[in-house]
């Protein structure tokens, strides 16, 4: 990890007529980092990733992704970060060559570098055998991964991972982390949310969100020590629990 | 008769792909919290639909509350309460509407069994004009629970009713199923979430439509045959990685904080390497969860 | 029955708590009325025309003022060359133009025949017939009028429109479009309405709950076969008194025959509704099996005696087909029950068949 700074935000603020979803938020993250972003449903998790993404504009305050304004550069924004949740990643009616084709394509990666990276990747993930099946015939788990997999595959700054390990078995859920530690040894800032406690103890540093605030941000161990907390379980119900807001 | 028995279960939906389950047996006894724990894919869905009468197994036979699922059907249906996993109300009906259309449709009124879903039904009485589909997350849920409770079912279906809500949420959730037992409803409730299956009397793991082991939550950690360390270093990549190098090491998994490891036979503790690891760790013996001893079924 | 009351009030509630369906629902039988009623009709209406008058005498001075009067043309200018025809004609703006020759009143009186030049543009053929027709007719008056007898003019009138003198489309497109309004709205609501609660996951707990399926496919039937009705009732009341147009025969009949048609067409909803899974596929099947076919087939648009004979016969299987022929010699022709006894037959017993065939294969399971 450089000193490099990938996101940078200052009372970055999303206002929805009276409602504060996401109320001055202010946090940097550095090159290379894992940053695990948690709260409970209704915190306002999904609105700031969105304003980050470059997908929704902020009411107020700055920040900038990859080095670009989340205001005005929404479009360079995109080029530069990758991402993948649960609910959508790939189509499962094309094939596992066809979804790298069409990501790396819509990415503008050239074209011929799309087909050696894509033979070396399947290769990596032991799929390359299976690189001419339609993406429904694969297990979730291996969905998971090649989705991923496709999310870095333009090699952007920054990786968006939205609860990317939902319903996955355990082992193919550390299969997944594996990667995840490789992405960010190349240098690829991962911004990750996910409700397994456990998960939230691989990432560098966690911000906890409460309510459309951060009401916590520091290492695994740093925020065990100050809660007096044996687990990340037991931080999050300490600061969940007085949550005033409980929507989706 | 609450109970719940299944008997060498198959189901396969394509032929061209391995059964959705296959071969699986298991009862539940009356009056029993029971956890059908695994990962999405792994069949929990489809026991649960033959279970409540709306697939057919292909093979073996199931009963539910002393009812055959084939032929006595209809008379399992007025005795079960089901929430799918999907939020599965009538998003432009309020909390009310749903509430009394449901308990018309079992033949009841809200007011028979208000005394089962009250502690449930108080949370939700400050937004009962409110349409359903403008509820958060875990309110919907509580609104399904009722739904599914509105007749005093003697069994309770309930599929990953925890998945996608938050860590409080859920935690809320499993205090609600621990009144509910207490008035003597069987409960099923299936997750993918390892952390929950200590909170079920009597759980089932279950990957690949297979069932790999079904016991007491206890019974099934004390069956784990290794012993089990928990083993940290300053730098938690650089020791997963040297410790999958080690040869004495049989088995290493990240465990959040920790690693989890087994060694190979008689190998003593992790003293037995620490000198030839780049790094100083720090170590402990510790008792496995459910989640290393799913882990440990599924390699094996 | 208790279960049925709400479970029917609740589709009630899902109609009106939903705006856009509700738009629909009323909106689109107002819209395609106005819509074949006013614009898409083939009745001509101010049709600009152009007069060359080589007689100016009396007789065709008259004859250009009844021009003037009628309603379907606007009487543009008077011309004197026949150059000047070709020339307003190639503007596009003048359909048709009425040549009287020289000496137009004396022929008329004293040979007691004239001749008068009609020139159409008959780029569009259909306008030209009709604007021909609707000129011939002019003429046929003024001359019973100005001679006192109908015989001898030199244009003779073959035409002869049946219930229809005026060549008023609205006959032809009201019956038309009721078919089209109820086929759609309840192929489409009730197969939407079904897709839904799968796509919901609700028919999951429909399914696991005493509730008889068949009663599920009675209450999704009874609210769109009542707004239906009161759909039908616009557009007859929109027809008689925006339209101007009859109902000769028994209305009772027609809310029974109109009744059975909404029948079937919730059956075919149904049946759809089976072998679909999301509302979008519902809705896909809907309009292009319904709407294309039913364009196609019923008669209104495309002239069925017009077709090649392997499209004549499958224009049977088209419900709309039938219920046309019965709501035009109900509403039109005035006639009872006895002269529409066989397609009312037919239409029942496809009624019959669908619904049989739907219900059988109705799953009191998922799969």
């Amino acid at each position: 990890m450089t000193g490099e700074v990938a996101i940078s935000t200052d009372k970055l603020t999303k206002r929805f007529g009276d409602f504060v979803a996401a109320n001055e938020i202010t946090f940097d993250v550095k090159k290379g980092e894992i940053f695990g972003f948690l709260g409970a449903n209704g915190a306002g998790k999904t609105t700031a990733m969105r304003m980050l993404c470059g997908l929704s504009i902020p009411s107020s305050g700055q920040a900038t992704v990859a080095g670009f304004d989340v205001y005005r550069q929404t479009e360079e924004i995109k080029k530069n970060i990758g991402y993948m949740s649960q609910k959508f990643s790939l189509y499962e009616d094309l094939t596992v060559w066809e979804n790298i084709r069409f990501f790396a394509g819509i990415y503008g990666v050239p074209r011929s570098e799309i087909a050696p990276r894509a033979k070396e990747k399947l290769r990596q993930l032991g799929l390359y055998h299976q690189r001419n099946q339609l993406v429904a015939s694969l297990p979730l788990g291996w969905k998971q991964k090649l989705s991923f997999s496709v999310a870095v595959f333009h090699q952007p700054e920054i990786v968006f991972l939205d609860e990317p390990t939902g319903g996955v078995d355990p082992v193919t859920r550390r299969q997944f982390w594996d990667l995840i530690y490789e992405a960010s040894d190349q240098g690829i800032t991962i911004f990750v949310t996910t409700h397994y406690m456990d998960e939230a103890e691989y990432c560098h540093r966690i911000s906890m969100m409460v309510d459309g605030y951060i009401k916590a941000l520091d290492t695994p161990t740093a925020l065990k020590q100050n809660y007096g907390a044996e687990s990340m379980d037991e931080v999050f119900f300490e600061l969940a629990r007085g949550a005033q807001r409980k929507g989706d | 008769m609450n109970n719940v028995s299944l008997e060498s279960i198959a189901k396969s939906f394509d032929a061209s792909k391995p059964p959705a389950v296959k071969d699986v047996s298991f009862e539940v006894s009356d009056g029993e919290l029971f956890g059908l724990i695994g990962p999405d894919g792994a069949g929990k869905t489809t026991l649960f639909r033959i279970l409540t009468t709306l697939l057919l197994a292909d093979e073996g036979k199931a009963k539910v509350a002393g009812c055959d699922v084939v032929k006595d059907y209809k008379q399992i249906r007025k005795e079960v309460g089901y929430m799918p996993g999907k939020f599965s109300l009538y998003q432009d009906l309020s909390v009310e509407e749903n509430l009394n259309f449901f308990a018309t449709l079992f033949g009841t009124t809200v007011m028979e069994n208000y005394d089962l879903i009250k502690d449930i039904y108080v949370q939700l009485e400050p937004f009962k004009t409110r349409r359903a589909g403008k509820l958060s997350g875990g309110m919907k849920q509580k609104l399904a629970l009722c739904c599914a409770l509105i007749h005093r079912p003697k069994v309770l279906f309930l599929d990953e009713p925890t998945t996608g809500v938050d860590a409080v949420s859920r935690w809320e959730f499993w205090e609600m199923l621990k009144r509910l037992k207490t008035e003597g409803i069987t409960i099923l409730v299936s997750t993918p979430y390892m952390d929950e299956a200590s909170l079920c009397e009597k759980i089932a793991l279950i990957q690949e439509g297979r069932i790999m082991s079904i016991d007491t939550p206890m019974a099934i950690t004390a069956a784990f045959p290794k012993e089990l360390f928990a083993i940290k270093a300053e730098n938690m990549s650089q020791l997963l990685n040297s410790l999958r190098d080690n040869e004495l090491v049989q088995s290493v998994n990240a465990f959040g904080e920790y690693h989890h490891i087994t060694l190979v036979k008689d190998s003593g503790t992790p003293d037995a390497f620490t000198d030839r690891l780049p790094m100083a760790i720090e170590w402990k013996t510790i008792e496995p969860t459910i989640e290393d001893c799913f882990i440990h079924m599924m390699s094996a | 029955m208790k279960q049925l009351f709400i479970f029917i009030k609740k589709e009630f509630k899902h109609v009106f708590r939903d705006q856009k369906t509700l738009l629909l629902l009323f909106g689109l039988p107002i819209a395609q009325i106005l819509l074949f009623g006013f614009a898409l009709t083939n009745e001509i209406k101010d049709s600009r025309i152009v007069v060359a008058d080589y007689a100016g005498d009396g007789a065709s001075q008259q004859l250009i003022e009844r021009f003037r009067q009628n309603d379907s043309f606007v009487l543009e200018q008077s011309l004197l060359g026949a150059d000047d025809i070709d020339e307003v004609f190639k503007q596009g703006i003048v359909k048709l133009a009425v040549v009287f020759p020289e000496q137009f009143e004396k022929s008329l009186i004293h040979e007691g025949k004239a001749q008068v030049q009609l020139i159409a543009d008959a780029t569009d053929p259909n306008t030209a017939t009709t604007l021909t027709n609707y000129a011939q007719a002019i003429m046929r008056d003024f001359q019973v009028s100005y001679l006192g007898t109908a015989s001898n003019l030199q244009i003779e009138v073959v035409t002869r429109n049946f219930y229809n003198p005026e060549l008023r489309g609205t006959t032809n497109f009201v019956p038309g479009v009721m078919a089209l309004v109820l086929l759609l709205v309840c192929v489409l609501m009730t197969s939407v309405s079904i897709v839904r609660e799968k796509e919901l996951g609700t028919m999951e707990i429909l399914l696991v709950s005493p509730f008889n399926p068949l009663m599920v496919i009675l209450a999704k039937a009874v609210p769109y076969l009542i707004l239906s009705i009161i759909n039908l009732t616009v557009i007859l009341l929109l027809s008689v008194f925006l339209l101007d147009m009859p109902i000769n025969g028994s209305i009772p009949l027609l809310f029974a025959v109109s009744t059975l048609l909404i029948m079937t067409a919730l059956s075919l909803g149904l049946l759809i509704s089976n072998s679909t899974n999301s509302q979008q596929e519902a809705m896909l099947i809907s309009l292009m099996g319904m709407l294309l076919p039913t364009m196609m087939f019923t008669g209104f648009i495309f002239p069925i005696e017009n077709m090649p004979v392997p499209l004549q016969v499958l224009s049977n299987i088209i419900p709309s087909k039938w219920y046309y022929i019965i709501v035009k010699d109900v509403m039109i022709k005035g006639l009872g029950f006895a002269a529409i006894w066989k397609e009312t037959l037919i239409l029942f017993g496809m009624t019959l068949f669908l619904l049989v065939v739907s219900i059988r294969k109705f799953k009191t399971r998922l799969a």
